[in-house]
């Protein structure tokens, strides 16, 4: 029976009332939306089936129409290298006169770069892997600012990922599916990346808020900062290793220092994304998992806390007649501890035997006591003799 | 008789909020031509304000929500905060929907802007709550500016619509 006939038929609900019912209803939905969203915690929890679904689908299409653009500007390109090369050929000699200089400059310092690391042992960190990605689709609205590359998870790439291009940092991952990963851009009013001066080494947290140049926020220092300062990251909190180029430093027209990126200069067609998920993944893991750990020494070198060179103390006597030696004698006396009685099993050829008068010549009341007085696992390192069995048994061992 | 049947709303309202999601996908493309890329205006904001002003309607809110859904999801912002800004321009033009019907190209121009505005700050107000930080004035002006410049296409939904059902003349 249709609606008109029924009984509600002559039911007149007024249009405008119910389109606003339906409107704030609507409103409600929103509403809780945005209440829910969890966007700001960047988070794999947070982006969700439903943006990676869109992100999937999204990808084939954008990267569809945004192919013949790409191609324009191929063509563009391949038309302009042919009716410029003369002019080009000549400016191409002479940034290689220039840079032929540069060159002899590099090898130098390379030179002089690797003697310093192998006087100072200095350790370098590894060459992290990466993915190249082409950009399929670029938002750069004021409340969002993102792109999505056509490399996702079959890839490896996990939300935390540093983005670059050629010329710097582009910004990180913080949405991965099959195929396709979101790129939140540096400018993105959400983005919070810890940099730092080049020259000064000057921390700040470079905070995007939607427009071209994001702002340097919680510049600490004396004078900073200054026009044309070299920006690069600071790795500070393991969210982006140390050192990638981010932009240089300018006055905003609000007073405030922001950044010119360095990634603006160059296409935004392709990215590559850093494989970089914390500095653990930097680390040796074999080396973290060895169990010898080296010798914590103190002001003293002869006392150590940790290594077998501190099982033995200074004799107390000593501490007693010298004052400057009296501040050696409570971590003396704190390797005496049971805990480190351990140690009492090492070798004695660790120890240097010179250093290490028996204690009981100096000091009889750090004598030996009586096996029945103290168990052998409580009894101070202190309290054997430091001239060690022949078979390299602690003397004290057998008490 | 083609004109004495009553308008189905896939074609008033299902049409053009598919052109808007074609247009916002295409207007996403990584172009940069000497260094400026395409502008990124909120094509949604036609539908928002020509809906409004065609009839009052039920449907209506909720495909604006369900656009503004899409574009949170296409570019990548916070989720709802395009659904609510959407929904305070339609209620706008709604509540001012007996002052804009019949007037001018260049008056209804200004509310157009108008109703833009009021959009663009309702996101200015909600990505602040939200991320809790300022966005940029000058971007949401940008914004704004390559937004009210899509006026003609909402004028042209409503003259094409505005007297098309038989049951509103």
């Amino acid at each position: 029976m249709p609606f008109r006939e029924g009984p509600l038929g002559d039911l007149k609900v007024p249009l405008t009332w119910t389109a606003a019912v339906a409107l704030i209803v609507a409103v409600v939905i929103a509403v809780a939306f945005l209440l829910a969203d969890r966007r700001e915690t960047l988070q794999q929890q947070a982006y969700g089936v439903t943006r990676q679904t869109v992100d999937t689908v999204s990808k084939p299409v954008s990267g569809v129409i945004a192919a013949p653009g790409r191609w324009t500007g191929l063509g563009v390109d391949f038309v302009s290298s042919y009716f410029f090369t003369a002019s080009e050929n000549r400016k191409l000699k002479a940034e290689l006169r220039e840079m032929r200089g540069y060159r002899d400059m590099y090898l130098a310092e390379v030179d002089k770069n690797q003697s310093y690391r192998s006087l100072l042992g200095l350790r370098t960190d590894p060459p992290i892997p990466m993915v190249a990605a082409r950009v399929v689709a670029d938002t750069r609205g004021p409340f969002a600012n993102t792109r999505l590359a056509d490399s996702g998870s079959e890839k490896g790439v996990m939300i935390g990922n540093p983005v670059m291009n050629e010329r710097g940092l582009v910004g990180r991952v913080v949405g991965v599916a099959r195929g396709a990963s979101r790129v939140l851009l540096l400018t993105d009013i959400a983005s919070r990346t810890p940099v730092m001066v080049d020259r000064t080494n000057a921390r700040a947290i470079l905070t995007g808020d939607g427009g071209p140049n994001p702002k340097l926020e919680y510049l600490r220092g004396v004078d900073p900062i200054k026009e044309g300062d070299r920006v690069v990251t600071s790795g500070d909190g393991g969210v982006v290793p140390r050192g990638l180029p981010v932009g240089a430093a300018v006055k905003g027209l609000d007073g405030r220092w922001r950044v010119v990126l360095f990634a603006d200069d160059a296409a935004i067609d392709y990215v590559r994304i850093l494989l970089f998920k914390d500095f653990a993944q930097l680390a040796d893991q074999k080396a973290l998992l060895t169990r010898s750990l080296p010798p914590v020494t103190t002001e003293d070198p002869d006392v150590s806390i940790l290594g077998p060179v501190a099982t033995t103390p200074k004799p107390p006597a000593q501490a007693g007649a010298a004052p400057t030696a009296a501040g050696a004698t409570p971590a003396a006396q704190a390797t005496t501890t049971p805990a480190t009685a351990q140690t009492t099993a090492k070798p004695p050829a660790t120890t240097p035997p010179a250093a290490k008068p028996p204690a009981a010549a100096t000091s009889p009341s750090a004598a030996p006591k009586p096996a029945g007085s103290k168990p052998a696992t409580t009894r101070p390192a202190a309290a054997r003799p430091a001239t060690a069995a022949p078979n390299g048994q602690p003397a004290g061992g057998e008490i | 008789m083609g004109g004495a049947r009553p308008l189905h709303p896939g074609l008033w309202l299902g049409v053009p909020a598919l052109l808007c999601v074609l247009a916002t996908v295409v207007f996403a493309a990584p172009i940069r031509v000497w260094g400026l890329q395409l502008p990124e205006p909120v094509f949604a904001m036609v539908p928002a304000f020509a809906w409004a002003l065609i009839r009052p309607s039920i449907l209506a809110p909720f495909a604006l929500l369900a656009l503004g859904l899409f574009l949170d999801m296409f570019w990548g912002g916070p989720t709802g905060l395009w659904g609510l800004s959407l929904l305070v321009a339609y209620a706008t033009a709604l509540a001012g929907r007996s002052m804009v019907t019949g007037q001018s190209q260049p008056v209804m121009w200004a509310w157009f802007a108008g109703v833009t505005a009021i959009a663009m700050a309702g996101g200015f107000l909600f990505s602040m709550l939200d991320s809790l930080a300022m966005p940029s004035l000058l971007a949401v002006f940008w914004q704004f500016l390559v937004t009210t410049l899509l006026f003609p296409f909402a004028h042209r939904l409503i003259d094409r619509f505005e007297d098309a059902d038989v049951r509103f003349r």
